[in-house]
């Protein structure tokens, strides 16, 4: 296992090139994708036209992260990769354009390694509901990895790629980072780019890192984040290092744990976990208060109407009339419709479209979708009075740890609910994360959340830092 | 039984901007098909919209011309619905808090004033175009024009006929073009027209159940499509029938209209804050500007044209009915026209000949400048006004932009007119010797006796006399 810090003291010293890292890591995922499917596309001749770009750049100066390679969530549009976002109805798409995520990158000589599977349109949270087939957990290959970047997380944990990149829309990052014992932030909205991100819920979607280390997560936020006036949701912030305060003493910091995401419903041996971990950042000086997010359950309402009434929005572009699948034999225009999308898009897919037409249409409109929006006013309320006792935020991010694939698949709302810690953060806009903690009884890996306020990045990941300097459960590889 | 007619307009017009709405490709009309389109316009996956400021702007130079409220905080939303030209599945529109709320316009029928109350303008995209007759079995579709920067415009529905309605069509279109927001290229659907008609007999206080009348391009159409769907609403109702709401089409040819969709058939639009766009927020130190910015507009001009120049109030309105001929009148004046005598001109002849070529004030051969060299010749009497007439004739074919235009082909065919006393005497001698019996009316008290003499003076002179001159000797010979 190689993080991205390592990974670039190597190319700095010369002991080795862009390109050889791209073949060794093409190697590995010769041999060990067909395990995992976390791979919807490989192009090693891309790959290594970039990783020559990038001894380039690197030559010429001042690119410390040029030669590095990762991944990207096949969410992001990459000019002449195909961006196929997990879905039938994307399989023949072929990006014309970068995203900004995309572009910044390339701009800092990372050099991706492929693109990597996810739940169609994000919407999962176990990775089976890909049209390329589920991805499978490195640590388990019976358990899920998590969604909906588990191509991302798996890919990182199995150390196919040292780091990529994820959206987090409901916890995409944080859970599948968690059920693979990996790190993964998701940002501030606002704080990324959604430029060439394919939309899943405009107001929720944020991009993001996914890799071993807190540090390396720094190390790509610095990329990754800037506001993009393309973009009108991004913050005019300030461009911000986000490695500053990684070595700050944890001396005096004040972490609040919220009594409702330890209560009934999280299994015990994920507690048992958290509860080490928070013990371990005491030692580091923190000290523990108890806070109260008293709306925590009317997130998963919330969230079920406002995200997917934004997909139903988002997806109608996706009509067969100008890219994308469309049916072969149709009779007329709305038999063209009817046919492509039902043959383009996946259950979850529809079920989430026929949930959010349904909360927007005419009648209805007042009982859910306004209603779901007072209710995230009052999540992010909540928020905000905690965050007057505390600094930062630490809990679970799932209750459970990865299940079997297939599990849950018959219980969709089963599913739902196993969002209930991460869902939260989506709706009040704030950055969060997840750190390995340790593994469950079965053997899983388990992850702590934490939150942080606005534009907390820097605090969150001093946090994860100085607990990552004081433990390895970060450095754990699954065997292959 | 008396039925009265209830009409309310939703106007459409294209904004004059560079770019679209929420893109950067070109509005410009007419380009090869899809050849202006970004990422936002063809709906990649992924694509963002970006407001563009200058249709924001346009919009609130709108509001304040009207007199509305402009919403220093208003709202997109999408209106969801599948269509082929539609290519993100839904039009980013304004709903619940459009930018621009209220404000009046005045429309005058018949001489009469009256004021038509606006209920909103809000900011919204075009869609794209299928063309339809192009392939067989085939629809194309073109996008260039997708993400047009459109205001609609919506009035209360306080139109009481077909001529009312084409008047604020009219006036509305006047103030758009006046203040610049939009081109006014009807054939190029910069201006478009839906039309809600209802009857409810008179005196009754509930309006009838409405129709709306789609996408009429040009002020004849407006008129042909009400007058058309009222009669055929009232003979509905007459013969039992009730008016179901319904979206209608005319059809120029046949002038009639006929249905597009019922009511069971309406959308459900699904219109919810779009969360790719924060709410439009207009600052005061914006709104401000745009207001110090505004032209003058037609009823200021209107009043200040009277008090400046004097001219009656016909003139006034009638000059200020453009931006151009209102500049051209002052352009006029300025070169030292008499200010009257300019509204006469410019009034008579110069929009006659305008009308009958089908120009504009802006390609008039004659300039301002010229003009004014005109009238100033007949303001010191080198001319009368017959042979400024012809002038102006020659003028205009030629083309005059100087202001010496007019003396030069005064001076060139020798019009200058004839103020040699000794030389029209001898003319009017001529004419009393051939006319006794003028004369004699004359002195019996028949006053006009004498003009028709004035004629034959100046006939005898080829119109090169002064008729004043002409008279006054003619009294003094025969008194």
């Amino acid at each position: 296992m190689q993080t991205i810090k390592q990974l670039s003291d190597l190319l700095a010293a010369g002991k080795t090139s862009a390109v050889e890292l791209a073949q060794d890591y093409l190697a590995k995922i010769d041999t060990l994708n067909p395990k995992l499917n976390a791979f919807v596309t490989v192009d090693a001749d891309k790959t290594l036209a970039e990783a020559r770009a990038a001894d380039v750049l690197r030559a010429a100066g001042n690119a410390p992260l040029a030669g590095v390679p990762f991944g990207h969530k096949d969410i992001f549009c990459a000019e002449g990769w195909k961006t196929t976002c997990g879905s039938k109805m994307l399989d023949n798409f072929v990006s014309p354009y970068d995203s900004t995520v995309v572009a910044k990158m390339k701009a800092a000589g990372l050099v991706t390694l492929g693109r990597l599977n996810m739940d169609e349109f994000a919407m999962g949270s176990s990775n089976e509901n890909s049209f390329y087939g589920a991805v499978k957990n490195p640590w388990d290959l019976n358990a899920v990895p998590g969604g909906s970047s588990g191509g991302s997380a798996a890919a990182v944990a199995a150390g196919l790629v040292p780091a990529a990149t994820g959206t987090d829309t409901g916890g995409s990052i944080r859970q599948p980072a968690s059920f693979c014992g990996i790190t993964g932030i998701k940002p501030t909205y606002g704080i990324v780019s959604r430029y060439g991100m394919v939309a899943f819920a405009s107001s929720l979607d944020q991009g993001g890192p996914m890799a071993h280390t807190a540090e390396d997560c720094a190390l790509l936020l610095n990329v990754m984040a800037g506001f993009d006036e393309r973009d009108s949701t991004s913050l005019e912030h300030a461009k911000e290092d986000y490695t500053r305060d990684l070595n700050v003493p944890l001396a005096g910091l004040r972490v609040g744990l919220p009594r409702e995401y330890f209560a009934e419903g999280l299994a015990s041996d994920v507690a048992a976990a958290i509860e080490t971990a928070i013990a371990e950042l005491k030692k580091l000086g923190a000290t523990v208060v108890e806070i109260s997010l008293p709306n925590t359950k009317l997130a998963i309402p919330a969230y079920y109407v406002i995200a997917p009434a934004e997909a139903s929005s988002n997806l109608s572009r996706f009509d067969g009339v100008r890219y994308g699948h469309r049916a072969a034999d149709y009779d007329g225009l709305t038999e063209m419709y009817e046919k492509t999308r039902a043959e383009g898009f996946g259950w979850e897919v529809k079920r989430r479209i026929l949930t959010g037409a349904y909360v927007l249409s005419h009648g209805y409109y007042d009982a859910y979708y306004l209603q779901a929006q007072k209710i995230r006013r009052i999540i992010a309320n909540d928020f905000q009075s905690a965050f007057a006792h505390c600094d930062v935020i630490a809990g679970p991010v799932a209750p459970n740890t990865a299940w079997n694939l297939g599990e849950k698949n018959a219980d969709p709302v089963a599913m739902y609910l196993e969002d209930i810690y991460t869902l939260g953060v989506n709706l009040a806009g704030l950055p969060g994360m997840s750190v390995p903690v340790g593994f469950g009884s079965n053997g899983r890996p388990v992850g702590m959340q934490l939150i942080g306020n606005y534009f907390g990045e820097a605090k969150m990941l001093n946090v994860a830092y100085q607990f990552q300097q004081a433990t390895d459960w970060h450095l754990k590889a699954p065997t292959l | 039984m008396k039925w009265e007619v209830v009409i309310g307009l939703e106007v459409h017009t294209q904004l004059t901007t560079k770019s679209k709405i929420f893109s950067p490709a070109s509005t410009a009309f007419g380009a090869e098909p899809n050849t202006q389109t970004a990422v936002v316009d063809i709906a990649l996956p992924g694509a963002l919209p970006v407001m563009n400021r200058a249709a924001v702007e346009k919009a609130i130079q709108f509001g304040l011309a009207i007199g509305a409220k402009v919403n220093q905080r208003s709202i997109f939303a999408r209106k969801n619905y599948f269509y082929p030209d539609l290519p993100k599945g839904y039009q980013i529109s304004q709903f619940e808090l459009p930018v621009v709320e209220g404000g009046q316009i005045t429309i005058n029928v018949d001489g009469v004033d009256k004021v038509i109350n606006l209920t909103r303008a809000h900011l919204e995209e075009d869609a794209g175009k299928s063309l339809h007759g192009d392939f067989q079995h085939q629809t194309g579709i073109d996008l260039n024009r997708a993400g047009t920067p459109l205001l609609e415009i919506v009035s209360e529905p306080e139109m009481r006929s077909a001529a009312e309605a084409v008047a604020y069509a009219k006036a509305l279109y006047s103030l758009v073009t006046w203040i610049g927001i939009c081109d006014g290229n009807m054939q190029e659907g910069s201006f478009r027209c839906d039309v809600n008609v209802s009857v409810r007999p008179e005196g009754q206080k509930e309006f009838g159940t409405r129709r709306e009348i789609k996408n009429l391009n040009s002020f004849r159409f407006i008129e042909q499509a009400i007058k058309y769907e009222v009669q055929w609403q009232i003979g509905e109702i007459e013969d039992g029938r009730k008016i179901q709401q319904a979206t209608i089409l005319f059809d120029p040819d046949t002038g009639e209209t006929r249905m597009m969709r019922s009511k069971e058939d309406a959308h459900d639009y699904r219109y919810f804050p779009d969360p790719d766009l924060p709410p439009l927020v207009i600052s005061n130190e914006w709104l401000e500007r745009v207001r110090s910015e505004l032209p003058e507009l037609p009823v200021a001009m209107q009043v200040r044209f009277q008090q400046q120049y004097g001219i009656p109030a016909y003139d006034a309105a009638t000059l200020t009915s453009s931006k151009a001929l209102a500049a051209y009148y002052e352009a006029a004046v300025a070169a030292g026209a008499d200010a009257k005598l300019a509204s006469n001109w410019i009034m008579g002849d110069i929009s006659a000949t305008l009308n009958r070529e089908e120009k504009d004030i802006d390609a008039s051969p004659v300039s301002a400048v010229a003009l004014a060299g005109l009238i100033k010749r007949v303001m010191d009497s080198t001319i009368n006004n017959k042979t400024a007439k012809d002038v102006l004739k020659k003028m205009w074919e030629a083309g005059a932009t100087d202001a010496t235009a007019a003396d030069v082909i005064i001076e060139r065919d020798g019009l200058k007119q004839e103020t040699d006393t000794g030389a029209i005497e001898a003319i009017v001698d001529a004419v009393l010797a051939a006319n006794p019996k003028a004369i004699e009316e004359y002195r019996a008290g028949k006053e006009k006796a004498l003009n028709s003499l004035v004629g034959q003076v100046m006939k005898g002179s080829g119109g090169k006399a002064n008729p004043a001159m002409a008279l006054e000797l003619l009294k003094k010979k025969v008194g």
